[in-house]
């Protein structure tokens, strides 16, 4: 809101556009500074960073950074809105006054392409030559002079991370935003275009001439553009009362071009690229390169037959051991943390609802969120750094066959890895995946990779059930049923990823093709800012969820409360403090405790649904004690474990729960039959359902936001849920079938 | 004026170089290519396959792209092996 505000006292605004890996951001950071906040276009998962600068003059303006973009001909959800955004379509961003086109001065030729189409829309602009050391490391001269004179526009060269070149950038925003230049840019196109073709066009523009009344220069070049839109893309086809009258329209120009046999089909790509080799020629000397540069010689190695999938498997056990074991000090250090708050508040508070609200409700929900913060924040750092270098798109490289074979691209890659850590993150990353299918089939899958909240689950039932024993000498079982669970996670994944490429996901697919950059040493500032960024997303996010459900959790299994048993209980406490003391009162009060905690927890609303949910649950193996767990695992999976410590009168908490709880758990026999409850076999279902059951209102949300759809969440909960009732149904029953117990 | 000798992109080897020709099949898969700088008269060099054969990186207008087989299969290229 605070932005509209200032827009009525006329703050200028300027925006950022170019193509990916041109250092755009740390343009943007230079310009800004710390003063930045990121939010979302309304209504599409697309970042907006906004900051202030202020201007040599002393003035403010406002610095809009838009997403990385190849061509004003959109074909993402990035593209679309600095299309918007620029032609001033989009209602919750104002057009900007000025725009910097960012480009990378290495490699101009490329980062022309959309600097011509922003800059013959008619917004004042200014072009940025971005990464000019690396330029002039690589033999290339560019006549900045000359190309002012031929675009029309102001050029600055820049290089972002050093600040190299950004007072001078300050000085020419100032100036252009006091006399801007609009009206007198050069359309380059405009003079290699056939004639035929332009009449032709302007059937085309006189349509689109309402819609863009602040920038009629604009028209021509959004005629051009809808004439190759083939399949209809463009925001003015989906326009109610233009986009009928404007296909009609253009199909008839297409017809009309193909009978004069003008080939339209690619006429922007290749009269502007003749336009810009024109320019280029007049403007840019490169210079032959002799000595191999460092960046060859890395991928030399990093993209080496043998060398390229070694480093790729050393780099990513790097960021697993640094997730799943690194990570381990500092969350025991929260863990001990949370609970000492935990102590503390039990002292200070009196005993009753609002003691148990703050201590099993709010502090006990905080320390469901932060707990996994360093996991969070190891995961961003790492991503935030290949990204950083250049070593993302290798990875991508190295691994788009393999991803390929499911149907997924290589860009997959990165969203399900980090969902290991935790599937939101993972979620987000997808952002990446410009195809719609191929995102949309990671996100579905995303959720079956093992998440590190399932691994306390894992840990239990394996230390309980699965024998210590070695296998061929040198394999320990219990780990090979780790490496298992694990492989079963991947292997699912992949699968159903495979199954709905080659079903209803199946598109005609848009050519796989990414930039592969030079590698650059990573600034440290930028990596943090991008982690940081990242980390308070995670956290705004899934961290308000988590933290509302633990809360209603702490309501469902500490309500209704009975009035009869407490005063039942207090009576029995009463009678033991007077008929016994020391050691033995001490374990009679433990016992009575328990008990109470047990039959609380069996008479509140969740005992209820883990009883009502049983008949389902049941052909699993599984009982109404596990049935609540299943229930109180969508807050948080690990209360699986402190759930059947509180059925099976464990001491909750502390180390001491887990050994304590293994005994009960192997203890435990049925009131019936006198048979052991959990069993091997019992377990293994256990396992596998927590392995591809998805019970995580963290994960629903995230994915009801990135799909935009209630249906893909609800598919992809009853998916999941069919596959981890099945698997399990086999495991149990196939198992008894076979004689196992 | 003596016939190209024309060959397909991914059939070229690491090391060599080749013009672009043309395109085949549908048109508005290869539109972004053709944004990318993939037009006719444009020379490429192909610089390496990934590990596992497939994708590869290829160099145009001072620039490295990655691109699947299947899709460098559409673009033809004159044949530096004449």
């Amino acid at each position: 809101m605070v932005i509209k505000e200032d827009q009525t006292e006329k703050i200028k605004e300027i925006a950022l556009v170019g193509n990916p890996n041109t250092g755009k951001t740390t343009i943007f950071n230079a310009l800004t500074g710390l003063r930045h906040n990121t939010a979302n276009y309304p209504g599409v998962t697309v970042e907006k960073r906004t900051g202030r600068m202020q201007l040599p003059g002393g003035e403010d303006v406002w610095v809009l950074d838009l997403p990385g973009a190849y061509s004003l001909l959109p074909r993402s959800l990035d593209e679309e809105v600095v299309h918007d955004v620029l032609l001033g379509i989009r209602g919750d961003t104002p057009p900007p006054d000025l725009v910097l086109v960012i480009l990378d001065a290495s490699n101009l030729e490329r980062n022309l392409y959309l600097a011509t189409q922003v800059l013959e829309t008619g917004i004042p602009a200014i072009l940025v030559l971005n990464m000019w050391d690396m330029a002039r490391q690589n033999g290339v001269e560019v006549d900045l002079e000359k190309l002012t004179w031929l675009t029309g526009a102001s050029c600055v060269a820049t290089v972002g991370m050093e600040h190299e070149g950004i007072e001078k950038l300050r000085q020419v925003i100032a100036l252009t935003l006091m006399a801007p230049v609009a009206g007198e840019t050069k359309s380059l196109l405009g003079t290699c275009l056939p004639g035929a073709l332009k009449t032709e066009l302007d059937k085309i523009a006189v349509l689109i001439e309402d819609r863009l009344k602040d920038r009629s220069q604009a028209v021509f070049g959004e005629a051009l553009r809808l004439l190759s839109d083939r399949l209809f893309r463009s925001p003015f086809f989906k326009e109610i009362n233009l986009g009928d009258f404007l296909r009609v329209e253009v199909l008839s120009v297409r017809s009309s071009l193909k009978q004069s046999g003008i080939d339209w089909t690619s006429i922007e790509p290749e009269c502007r690229y003749a336009a810009i080799d024109r320019l280029c020629a007049e403007t840019v000397r490169r210079a032959p390169q002799k000595v191999l540069t460092i960046s060859e010689r890395l991928d030399r190695v990093l993209t080496h037959r043998v060398w390229g999938l070694g480093a790729f498997i050393v780099i990513m056990g790097i960021i697993f051991q640094s997730i799943f074991s690194w990570a381990q000090v500092p969350m025991d250090l929260i863990s001990r943390l949370i609970e000492k708050l935990g102590g503390l508040a039990q002292t200070w508070l009196p005993a009753g609802p609002l003691q148990s609200l703050v201590v099993d409700g709010i502090i006990a929900g905080v320390g469901n969120v932060i707990v996994f913060l360093p996991q969070i924040f190891l995961l961003f750092f790492f991503i935030a750094l290949f990204e950083d270098t250049g070593y993302m798109a290798r990875a991508v490289f190295v691994l788009d066959k393999l991803m390929k074979k499911v149907g997924l691209n290589g860009k997959a890659f990165l969203p399900l890895l980090s969902s290991f850590a935790c599937t939101v993150p993972g979620v987000l990353a997808t952002r990446t995946i410009e195809d719609r299918n191929d995102r949309l089939a990671t996100i579905l899958v995303a959720p079956l990779m093992s998440c590190s909240a399932r691994l306390p689950i894992y840990t239990l039932l394996i230390a309980a059930f699965i024998p210590k024993v070695h296998v061929f000498h040198i394999l320990h079982l219990q780990g090979l049923t780790l490496l298992g669970l694990y492989l079963l996670s991947i292997g699912a994944g992949l699968g159903v990823a495979a199954l709905f490429c080659k079903t209803f996901l199946k598109g005609n697919r848009m050519p796989f093709v990414f930039e592969l950059p030079p590698y650059r040493i990573p600034h440290l500032k930028t990596v943090l800012g991008t982690m940081w960024d990242r980390a308070k997303e995670f956290i705004t996010r899934a961290g308000s969820i988590i933290f509302l459900l633990s809360i209603v959790l702490w309501f469902l299994v500490s309500y209704p409360k009975d009035p009869g048993a407490t005063a039942k209980f207090s009576a029995e406490r009463q009678i033991a403090t007077k008929t016994s003391s020391g050691e033995v009162l001490r374990e009679r009060l433990g016992a009575i405790e328990h008990e109470q905690k047990d039959l609380q927890l069996r008479s509140s609303f969740a005992g209820s649904l883990g009883k009502a949910i049983e008949p389902a649950i049941r052909p699993l193996g599984f009982n109404w004690e596990i049935g609540i767990g299943i229930v109180a695992s969508f807050a948080a999976r690990e209360l699986l474990i402190s759930t059947l410590a509180i059925v099976h009168h464990v001491e909750t908490g502390g180390k001491g729960m887990t050994v304590g709880l293994i005994e009960a758990l192997q203890k435990q026999r049925s009131a019936e039959t006198g048979r052991p409850v959990y069993t091997l076999l019992v377990a293994l279902s256990l396992m596998v359902f927590y392995v591809l059951a998805c019970q995580c209102f963290s994960t629903f949300a995230i994915v009801k936001r990135e799909t935009g759809s209630w249906g893909w969440m609800f598919f992809m909960i009853f998916y999941m849920t069919a596959l981890a009732w099945g698997s399990s149904f086999i495991v149990y029953q196939g198992g008894r079938f076979f004689g196992f117990e | 004026m003596p016939e190209i000798r024309s060959t397909r992109l991914d059939q070229l080897t690491a090391g060599e170089h080749g013009v672009v020709l043309g395109y085949e099949g549908d048109e508005d898969l290869h539109f972004r290519l053709k944004e990318l700088g993939l037009v006719r008269g444009t020379e490429v060099f192909v610089k390496r396959f990934a590990p596992l054969g497939d994708p590869m990186e290829i160099v145009l207008r001072g620039y490295s792209l990655s691109i699947r087989k299947q899709d460098a299969a559409k673009i033809l290229v004159s044949s530096p092996r004449g």
